[in-house]
């Protein structure tokens, strides 16, 4: 073929305008398959709120109900331990949970309780490292982790994070952030409502 | 009869060029003839390759991709189905060897300097391979739906919601589902059955034809295509076709051996192929007591776990876990020695190497083992020699003392 009288200005604009469309057309053609990864409309309906029956929790016991398909954690604390909470700051990362969004506001204290219920911790049993299960570690003093500054709480044994009773994670650990405290309401004195909470947040 | 074979064979040369292609990549392709010991293993990868695609296509006949039926339809194959428990013992033994084998054939690489030019994108092509099987791995092990399978996943995947920005959104993107679900399994089965293989045999055949466009190293690291006799055919060379053939038929068969041992007599390899928390069914409310990746991911897993958080952020020991991999891309440009074998280089390399080998089993270990302070701090100087070695490679050929390269190979 001869290539005299062929305008290589004009050839050049046509392939890089044909190129441009074709690749915001692919473009577009690309989202429904990316999009069709997130979860479905079943996945995030599947997200309702769960109540949990706590009157047969006593004080230093945990139960765990499943929310969102996350194990959520119901800790009742006892006076003990709601006594040695703020005395823990020193060692924690963040003891105030202002570096993090990991509580509604009303769980914005030392205690990440609502403030008329500072007994029962409510925690998605999360680790905020790489999403294992912390195993629930009350025994005071334990020598594994640490003697006499543990005062209870919950320890991941797969890369070692610490968590105190409230859920705020220790300095020098892989776990970045405090626990997450999930939206939860008292329905009774015996009933949590984990998921909603009445639109306090 | 043969007057018959031969007509249809210029039937079919008129229209595919079967008899060009033979001669190109087998009868005719010239390979050095001094390869030693070290040069099955890229023959042996090829053989794994099929024998789990042929194991996987079988296992996929009896299996189910569901939340709630994958587990039973893994013992189902492993109690009900005619020979099943030999297909998937197979296939699990495979996944193993698979890794065994490249992990010696980039050994290999390394030590006769089989990734210097002409061969770098060779090299490159390999890489990819490497990542694609460590995809194909990690989606092919959430499969049986075992305890290690579902928190194993639920690790990686939250790898990437330390990425700034927009992790959360990717992890959950890549899940499906705010925890790793019947979504997350579904989807995995669809890139471990075709995306990620139909990938892997495609950067397969990018690599084979990379390799006969250059021409195979050898242990001596000595270009044979320097040394033509007056037929225009390497001086060292010898027909891969029959000679290295008959030879790899060597190597398959004692592989093979060692394969079916393990396959029918240690198929868990005492946990290291088959961990014991996979025994139970997946349970998204209880985490294994200790979870650790297969072994062959173990060194990166350690890796990842050394480099603290940074300013509440576990992305550093993310993206040190992946330049780990990705240096290895960069291996060509790195070394800057003009001398390719490991037989001709100074001591310091020699003594580099040996450590790095070293190393990545130490780191291997490592990552298996629940974190100690001694392990932490064994896993950090691990970590650091590791990418040690590669800013080594770059500085010492600055005062290595290297002996001559001869010009013809040594028998």
């Amino acid at each position: 073929m001869s290539t005299e009288g062929v305008d290589k200005g004009r050839r050049r604009f046509l392939t890089a305008a044909t190129s441009v469309v074709g690749a915001v057309g692919a473009g577009y053609a690309i989202t429904p398959f990316v999009m069709s990864m997130m979860p479905s409309a079943r996945a995030q309906a599947a997200g309702a709120p769960v109540e949990a029956d706590v009157s047969k929790l006593e004080p230093g016991q945990m139960m765990t109900v499943e929310w969102r398909g996350k194990p959520v954690w119901i800790v009742r604390r006892t006076e003990q331990n709601l006594q040695d909470l703020p005395s823990l700051d020193e060692l924690l990362l963040d003891p105030t949970s202002d570096g993090s969004n990991q509580q509604p506001e009303y769980a914005k204290n030392p205690f990440r309780t609502r403030e008329d219920r500072k007994d029962y911790a409510v925690l998605v049993g999360i680790c905020t490292h790489l999403g294992c299960s912390p195993t629930y570690r009350p025994d005071i003093g334990a020598a594994d982790l640490g003697g006499a500054e543990w005062k209870g709480g919950f320890f991941c044994p797969c890369h070692g994070s610490k968590f105190d009773l409230a859920g705020r994670v220790f300095s020098g650990v892989p776990a970045p952030k405090n626990l997450e405290v999930p939206p939860y309401m008292f329905l009774s004195e015996t009933r949590i409502l984990v998921g909603d909470d009445g639109g306090a947040a | 009869m043969n007057g018959m074979m031969t007509q249809l064979l210029g039937w079919v040369d008129a229209r595919f060029p079967l008899t060009k292609m033979w001669k190109e990549h087998l009868s005719e392709y010239y390979a050095p003839k001094n390869f030693n010991f070290w040069y099955f293993f890229g023959s042996l990868a090829l053989l794994v390759l099929v024998i789990q695609i042929v194991s996987g296509i079988f296992l996929t006949m009896s299996y189910k991709p569901d939340g709630n039926l994958a587990f039973g339809s893994v013992e189902y194959i492993m109690r009900d189905v005619d020979w099943g428990w030999l297909i998937r013992y197979t296939h699990s033994t495979g996944a193993s060897a698979f890794f065994a084998v490249v992990y010696l054939h980039m050994f290999r690489g390394l030590m006769y300097g089989s990734y210097k030019a002409p061969r770098e994108l060779l090299w490159i092509f390999g890489c990819l391979i490497y990542l694609a099987l460590m995809a194909e791995a990690f989606f092919g092990y959430l499969l049986p739906w075992g305890q290690m399978s579902y928190w194993g996943a639920q690790v990686i995947v939250n790898l990437f919601s330390a990425v700034p920005f927009v992790g959360d959104e990717l992890s959950l993107w890549i899940r499906g589902d705010f925890v790793v679900s019947d979504a997350t399994l579904n989807r995995f089965f669809a890139f471990h059955v075709i995306a990620v293989p139909l990938v892997l045999i495609g950067l397969v055949v990018a690599h084979v034809i990379a390799l006969h466009e250059v021409g195979s190293n050898n242990p001596d690291g000595i270009e044979i295509k320097k040394n033509k006799g007056p037929d225009g055919k390497p001086l060292d060379g010898i027909p891969f076709h029959p000679y290295y053939t008959v030879k790899d038929i060597v190597g398959v068969v004692v592989f093979l051996m060692v394969f079916f041992a393990i396959v029918f007599f240690a198929p868990e390899m005492g946990g290291f192929f088959l961990e014991h928390p996979n025994f139970e069914p997946a349970n998204p409310l209880k985490t294994p007591l200790h979870i650790a990746p297969v072994w062959y991911f173990t060194p990166f897993y350690a890796i990842l776990r050394a480099v603290p958080s940074i300013a509440g952020s576990a992305f550093p020991g993310v993206m040190a876990m992946g330049a780990a991999v990705v240096i290895l891309f960069f291996l060509p440009w790195l070394d800057r020695s003009p001398v390719k074998s490991i037989r001709y280089r100074g001591l310091c390399f020699k003594v580099l190497l040996f450590l790095f080998v070293a190393d990545f089993i130490m780191l291997g270990y490592l990552g298996m083992k629940p974190t100690t302070d001694l392990y932490k701090l064994l896993a950090q100087i691990g970590t650091v020699y590791y990418f040690v070695f590669f800013a080594a490679l770059a500085i010492i050929p600055k005062f290595e003392k290297t002996k001559p390269v001869p010009e013809r190979v040594t028998e």
